[in-house]
């Protein structure tokens, strides 16, 4: 299946030399939640950016539902809805005459009930008529994505579609993107929130430095990149060790009083803990507690950006 | 072409207009009603008459072309700018909206607004002065021609200002200027050489006295002259305009 957004060998270089895009290279299927991480000044939203417009891309090519974004930019944008990440919008406007602008905007005929169904997903009706300044932070943000809604876009960005908003409001949204996808819309969202690509994304996108580190499904990357790790509080400390337990990767902490068992591969994550705990009791190694963490997302973000990043690839071949 | 795309941009523009019509409105019939009163009632009626005009009506095209360029360009460059300042100006550049219909939309906008001003600042002016156009047809396309050409003047200015300093200007200072020295009050028969050979070259003098001629049928400059250095205008703003969308000057980054 043709994915409805191709980005090839996209790059930015503003200037002065500031290298924003590097060679990003990316596709995206239709239907799927696209979460794209990354620290601040990541490339994020250059990225979103070179896709809906905004910046003149120096290199490379984006297509669109099989558009190229250079010679037929008006048909693949069209079908293209952005929710920018700054609150921006003309704020003397009353809410439901601005939906309607965006709507007439994308060139699409004038639809009440159109304007009146995306307000009411979004619990807008009733601020309709209300200018959007007299709203709050999260009621504006509303506006925002409904103002990218009206004219029923199949691709949306959302560039960090939460934040500033509280934890009732950010679920409510997530709720509303869990609705979209229901409806049809691909959607590619950037945020700092990890649980929310967890919670949402089919696949996540991990950028840094103007480079895309990494693609892959959401629950295979855990599976790959993900690390085990378990504490087992003994009965009585040991000085070192045991030899039996050396194949495994086991430490001594707390002063030999907590095994600390680390499994970085999956079949370490499988097997490991079963066999260290097999062997503690072979060894006649009585233990009293076990405290297993699981790592989130948020750990192999970290792990994977910023200046002590760990190459993926790399490590990956090294398993 | 995204047609209706340019329609809700126009009909946007021109809905703010009609939320703020008091403002919009009153302060430039006051504004020029005052002109009326002090140098046409009150002034005027110590200068004798001008190519058989009297004073006050001499005038009348000078504060009709006046109030047309510094709104045309006000209109123009804040309706432009606003969406830039707030940021909103995204949902312009990622939608399906090419120039043609930007220009369409917020040029349109702006140069309606004008022409309706004008109407007003004419039918404003009758009850101070009593006077007649010759050619009534040429007047309102000139009048016209000026304001579309002043709006992209001020479009221009709305992307390029960083701030709403910059923004005031080439208005304050380059526009009113010109205009009041560009013989809106005066024929520059009035003038002594060298100063009428410097008046010639202010682009201004070409406006006022074509729109003088459009009224009255006569002028210090040739009508088609007048028209021929609007419509370069006009041609260089559009052009300007081309490359501010080609290259991105101040809208992409």
């Amino acid at each position: 299946m043709e994915p409805i957004l191709d980005i090839c060998g996209l790059g930015k270089t503003y200037e002065g030399g500031q290298v924003a895009l590097a060679d990003v290279d990316l596709a995206i299927n239709k239907g799927e939640i696209f979460a794209l991480l990354g620290p601040n000044g990541a490339g994020k939203t250059t990225l979103i950016g070179a896709v809906c417009g905004l910046v003149r891309p120096t290199t490379g090519t984006i297509r669109a539902f099989g558009h190229d974004l250079l010679r037929d930019w008006r048909k693949a944008r069209a079908r293209i809805g952005l929710v920018p990440q700054e609150l921006a919008t003309d704020m003397f406007e009353p809410v439901g005459h601005a939906v309607a602008y965006s709507r007439g905007l994308f060139g699409r005929p004038r639809d009440d009930a159109r304007v009146e169904e995306v307000l009411r997903s979004l619990s807008l009706w009733d601020k309709r008529e209300a200018k959007i300044r007299e709203l709050s932070g999260g009621m504006k943000r509303r506006v925002l994505i409904a103002k990218a809604l009206a004219h029923d876009p199949d691709l949306l960005f959302l560039d960090e579609p939460t934040a500033g908003v509280d934890v009732e409001l950010r679920r409510d949204m997530w709720h509303q993107i869990g609705a979209l996808r229901e409806a049809g819309v691909t959607i590619i969202l950037t945020t700092h929130y990890i649980e929310e690509a967890e919670e949402m994304a089919d696949r996540i996108g991990i950028i840094d430095g103007g480079r895309l580190k990494l693609v892959e499904e959401k629950h295979a990357l855990i599976d790959r990149l993900g690390r085990l790790e378990a504490h087992i509080g003994l009965e009585q400390p040991l000085q070192a060790v045991p030899a039996s337990l050396s194949d495994l990767h086991v430490d001594l902490i707390n002063e030999g009083r907590t095994l600390c068992f680390h499994a970085e591969t999956r079949e370490e994550r499988e097997t490991g803990l079963a066999r260290l705990v097999q062997r503690l009791s072979a060894e006649h190694i009585g233990f009293t507690t076990l405290d297993v963490k699981q790592s989130s997302l948020e750990d192999i973000f970290v792990r994977l950006t910023g200046p002590h990043a760990i190459d993926a690839p790399a490590r990956e071949r090294a398993a | 072409m995204n047609w209706r795309g340019a329609f809700t941009i126009y009909r946007w523009e021109l809905a703010r207009t009609w939320r703020t019509l008091f403002e919009s409105i009153l302060s430039p019939v006051l504004t020029t009603s005052l002109y009326f009163v002090v140098f046409g009632t009150a002034i005027g009626g110590q200068i004798q008459m001008i190519g058989g005009v009297s004073y006050a009506a001499f005038i009348v095209p000078g504060l009709l072309l006046m109030t047309v360029l510094n709104e045309s360009t006000a209109n123009a460059s804040f309706g432009i700018y606003l969406p830039r300042f707030t940021g909103s100006i995204y949902e312009l550049l990622s939608s399906p909206t090419g120039v043609t219909e930007t220009v369409i939309g917020y040029i349109g906008a702006a140069a309606t607004k004008s022409v309706i001003l004008a109407a007003i600042i004419v039918l404003t002016a009758r009850l101070f002065v009593d006077f007649h156009v010759v050619h009534p047809v040429l007047a309102v396309g000139f009048v016209v021609l000026i304001a579309i050409s002043f709006s992209a003047f001020g479009f221009i200015l709305g992307c390029w200002a960083d701030g709403f300093e910059k923004l005031q200007v080439v208005p304050m200072l380059v526009l009113t200027p010109l205009t009041f020295l560009g013989g809106t009050f005066y024929s520059l028969d009035m003038l002594q050489e060298p100063w009428r050979s410097v008046a010639m070259a202010n682009p201004v003098v070409y406006l006022v006295n074509g729109l003088r001629w459009t009224f009255y049928g006569q002028a210090d400059v040739d009508i088609r002259i007048s028209f021929a250095l609007t419509l370069a205008f006009l041609g260089v703003c559009a052009a300007v305009i081309g490359w501010i969308f080609r290259t991105g000057y101040r809208l992409r980054t």
